[in-house]
């Protein structure tokens, strides 16, 4: 989707808020976000690509007006609901009045961390042909899917060129709404940085944009 | 967490984290135990010093920088840092000719195993939307002049693979032993919006 989150190239949000010893959470609460959506992640009901698609859909202007772990909050909140998992109500309802019944088997740390390391890697061990090797010239496509993408807007109708084959991996598009993994060649793509930008971006620089076989076409 | 307490004094992000965390406790979903020790992990045990170390390793030992250069991901994984994080690591070099920035425009996507949770900049919305069109203006906030001699090479983090910089080693440093070494590499160094050849040893 053309969403908000997909910023690569536009301007007007201000200087880089460069901060000296920064800790790692700048709250408890922030803290308490990232392991809920870790813990939460680990249970399997959704997947990585559903996760980032989830943040996507979050209302654009609640998107710019929020800081980074309350997105994750909002996020949260949200694929929850739609997994069916809590109700709007309950998250709106004092603990004291909530009718709860256990039916989670809440999983320990280690379990945790064991199932994102497994997660996590989307490469598939499985020989699939690659449409295009190393220093083949390509063009990433002029497509504008309505669900999720990884194909930046900056970068599409640009060409460039293959710099490497990564390998086979998950396809994000269809495996963010469950409609299978799709798995296909995933490649890091060149392109000159006048291609993309035009000719106020220095001759000699370049963008690498990971991109998978259906982003791309022969050029 | 106790429901008694008194909440007149939390914001209501954090009361809602705090009914999140309560509700999803309830019903059997997470255990904060659990929650306390991901946070833990992320405070305490995971952060920038794994990569320093494998940036101190490839200095000293030729073959291992080969290897990282050609497999991160095995490269890495043989130091043990692999920790909460299974995805891809491909290590990007640095020389007088080139300066490699990472960036993830479309989320915060960050090589956690070798630098722990990424800092605020890193996810704010001026570093997502510059880094790719304006890399040596970002860089110059960063107190980072590149020549017009550099090629700047931008990597924006689409995918599962995730990208760690190897800066160059400072120059000065011919005696120090591999801790030594380590304690030079700054963070940002290996993010790309920093060079250690600018780096005085004792900031």
């Amino acid at each position: 989707m053309n969403g908000i989150h997909d910023m690569g190239g536009m301007d007007g949000f201000g200087p880089i808020p460069i901060e000296q010893d920064e800790p790692v959470f700048h709250a408890p609460w922030e803290g308490r976000v990232w392991a809920l959506n870790s813990a939460l992640g680990a249970l399997g009901k959704w997947n990585i690509d559903a996760g980032r698609y989830e943040m996507e859909q979050l209302d654009p202007a609640l998107y710019l007006q929020s800081s980074y772990y309350q997105r994750w909050l909002y996020r949260t909140e949200n694929i929850l609901i739609a997994h069916d998992m809590v109700t709007r109500e309950e998250l709106d309802s004092p603990s004291a009045r909530r009718q709860v019944e256990g039916h989670g088997q809440a999983l320990s740390v280690e379990d945790i961390f064991a199932r994102q390391r497994q997660a996590r890697s989307a490469r598939i061990d499985t020989v699939i042909e690659a449409q295009f090797k190393a220093g083949d010239k390509v063009r990433a496509r002029n497509i504008h899917p309505t669900g999720h993408t990884r194909l930046p807007r900056y970068v599409r109708g640009k060409v460039g060129a293959i710099d490497r084959d990564h390998g086979v991996f998950i396809f994000p598009d269809t495996n963010a709404v469950f409609a299978g993994k799709k798995p296909q060649h995933l490649y890091s793509v060149r392109f000159s940085a006048r291609e993309i930008w035009g000719p106020g971006a220095a001759p000699a620089d370049k963008v690498y944009v990971d991109m998978w076989d259906d982003y791309l076409e022969a050029s | 967490m106790t429901d008694h307490a008194d909440h007149s004094h939390l914001s209501d992000t954090e009361l809602r984290v705090r009914a999140l965390e309560s509700l999803l406790a309830d019903k059997g979903l997470v255990d904060p135990a659990a929650l306390d020790a991901i946070v833990d992990t992320y405070e305490n045990k995971v952060g920038p010093r794994n990569g320093a170390r494998v940036v101190a390793r490839a200095w000293i030992d030729p073959e291992f920088k080969q290897w990282l250069l050609r497999d991160g991901t095995a490269a890495i994984d043989s130091l043990g840092y692999t920790s909460t994080q299974g995805a891809d690591i491909v290590v990007l070099e640095n020389t007088p000719a080139v300066h490699n920035l990472t960036v993830c425009t479309l989320c915060s996507c960050y090589p956690w195993a070798v630098l722990g949770l990424p800092p605020a900049w890193y996810k704010s919305f001026p570093y997502r939307s510059r880094a790719v069109r304006d890399p040596r203006g970002v860089l110059r906030e960063f107190g980072q002049d590149i020549g017009d001699d550099v090629e700047v090479r931008v990597w924006d983090s689409t995918a599962e693979v995730r990208y760690l910089v190897l800066p160059e080693r400072p120059p000065g440093t011919a005696g120090l032993a591999e801790d030594e070494l380590a304690e030079l590499v700054t963070r940002n160094s290996m993010i790309g919006t920093d060079r250690l050849s600018e780096v005085k040893k004792n900031q």
